[in-house]
């Protein structure tokens, strides 16, 4: 059994002259995706907001797919993109915990930390030409400090006070950058988050109306059941739209 | 899709300057990082202080940069256990040369521009492109505003020919302050045309007595 280098795609086959090729397999392309993550800095922590749908294409798929997880006790993941690679991503980021616990020496790490090690990750697949096809936002508090960052699957990565992926990025980040402030409470975090997610939801296509909130202080983590968002659809447009239309559509 | 195009690499945008002077460098980047017509932050480093005497700003894209920074950091915590000491402005800069032209068939899509004080003290600025090929320059610029700053600096910096023999000295006579004036003032005027270019300048000043940053507001549209 002799290991060939395709010259064309870079990738490696096992010939064996008896039977025929075995191509290691790559992501192409993504097929079960999230869509947006929404995450800001407030008063005492982080708080990440997302909806719970994973679409196939334009079919929506799954309707409770839980997007944002715990790493550890100081931060929380938010993943858009391609689910399954976010189901990996977990699997590495819940062994450099294990790993991390089993020193058992009173050090955990912090969101900076496990920042750092998936950028490595997403930025070292991507050099094998292998990506893992997610935009995550990661957040955290750690002795006071908080810390919000992201990454995306060729490896940009960037904190800021408040951040979004996919079309969160052009609908949600114009919001907060007009309306967040250093020192929103928690109550007011949610009313300005609500305010993002209710925009995904009428003009993000793939967004579903289920949402799911986080929040990470320094006193611990809670992931809220998932909720609804009161939409309005009264508008006079709205009502009867064939009136003045010639024909029967 | 993975198996063609260019979807691994994307351009960040941004701008990078150097200018050498008799005793001291200075290094400038503005702070936004933008993909397409979306700005993804206001204030994100373009800027690595290597060593003592060395500083590289780069402009490309954010995952190469920040990559090739680690790289360097690196290699640069190795010298100094071998050699007990830090590495100079001109080792540094053959270093990045080897380190960009290492991934020659697979480029780190950082445009860099490496600033510091050689072995006697003066002000040295390097100028490179994405894979490695680089020369000592008296200043230079970077980046998606850097056709709109060098013609600038030309004019105002007024280098002697390369041609000339013997050769002339490329650093500026120009005053540490009056060169720091010069960078907000190509900066302030990048701003205004180039879209990837604004936010925040970050400069950075390099002599005898260490590395001082300082930063500037820009305009953010």
């Amino acid at each position: 059994m002799e290991l060939q280098l395709s010259m064309v795609d870079g990738s490696v086959c096992m010939k064996d002259s008896a039977k025929s090729e075995i191509s290691s397999e790559r992501t192409l392309y993504p097929y079960v995706t999230g869509t947006s993550i929404i995450g800001m800095k407030y008063k005492d922590g982080v708080i990440l907001a997302s909806d719970t749908a994973g679409s196939y294409g334009s079919t929506l798929r799954y309707k409770s797919v839980e997007r944002i997880k715990q790493v550890g006790d100081h931060t929380l993941i938010g993943a858009s993109g391609e689910i399954s690679d976010f189901q990996e991503i977990m699997r590495y980021l819940d062994e450099l915990i294990l790993y991390d616990k089993m020193w058992d020496d009173g050090n955990s790490l912090g969101p900076k930390e496990v920042h750092n090690y998936l950028n490595r990750i997403m930025y070292n697949r991507r050099n094998k030409f292998n990506p893992l096809w997610n935009s995550l936002v990661l957040g955290g508090v750690k002795k006071g400090q908080k810390y919000l960052g992201t990454v995306n699957m060729i490896g940009t990565h960037y904190e800021d006070d408040h951040l979004a992926t996919g079309f969160g990025n052009h609908l949600a980040r114009p919001i907060l950058r007009s309306e967040w402030r250093e020192d929103l409470t928690f109550e007011e975090a949610v009313k300005l988050i609500e305010k993002c997610l209710l925009v995904l939801l009428y003009r993000d296509r793939s967004s579903i109306n289920k949402f799911q909130i986080a929040k990470i202080t320094d006193e611990g983590t809670t992931i809220f059941p998932p909720y609804a968002l009161k939409t309005f659809w009264g508008f006079s447009h709205f009502q009867n739209p064939s009136k003045g239309a010639a024909g029967t559509w | 899709m993975a198996l063609r195009g260019d979807w691994m690499y994307e351009n960040n945008g941004g701008t990078c300057v150097a200018i050498a002077g008799i005793d001291y460098c200075v290094v400038a980047a503005d702070t936004r990082l933008s993909v397409g017509y979306n700005i993804l932050t206001r204030d994100h480093s373009k800027i690595c202080s290597l060593a003592d005497k060395v500083v590289l700003a780069s402009s490309g894209f954010q995952g190469d940069i920040r990559a090739l920074h680690k790289n360097l950091a690196a290699r640069h915590l190795l010298y100094q256990h071998q050699h007990n000491k830090q590495m100079s402005c001109p080792a540094m800069g053959q270093l990045l040369s080897n380190t960009l032209y290492y991934k020659r068939f697979f480029p780190y899509y950082a445009f860099n521009v490496l600033g510091g004080l050689d072995n006697e003290g003066k002000g040295c600025v390097f100028t490179y492109d994405a894979v490695g090929s680089y020369e000592r320059v008296g200043y230079s610029t970077q980046g998606s505003g850097s056709s709109l700053i060098m013609p600038v600096l030309d004019n105002q910096l007024k280098s002697p020919s390369p041609l000339l023999l013997p050769a002339r000295d490329a650093v500026t006579p120009l005053s540490e302050t009056e060169a720091v004036d010069l960078v907000k003032d190509v900066f302030a005027s990048a701003t205004e045309r180039d879209i990837y270019t604004g936010d925040k300048l970050e400069i950075v000043v390099i002599n005898a007595s260490g590395i001082k940053r300082e930063y500037l507001e820009l305009r953010k549209d």
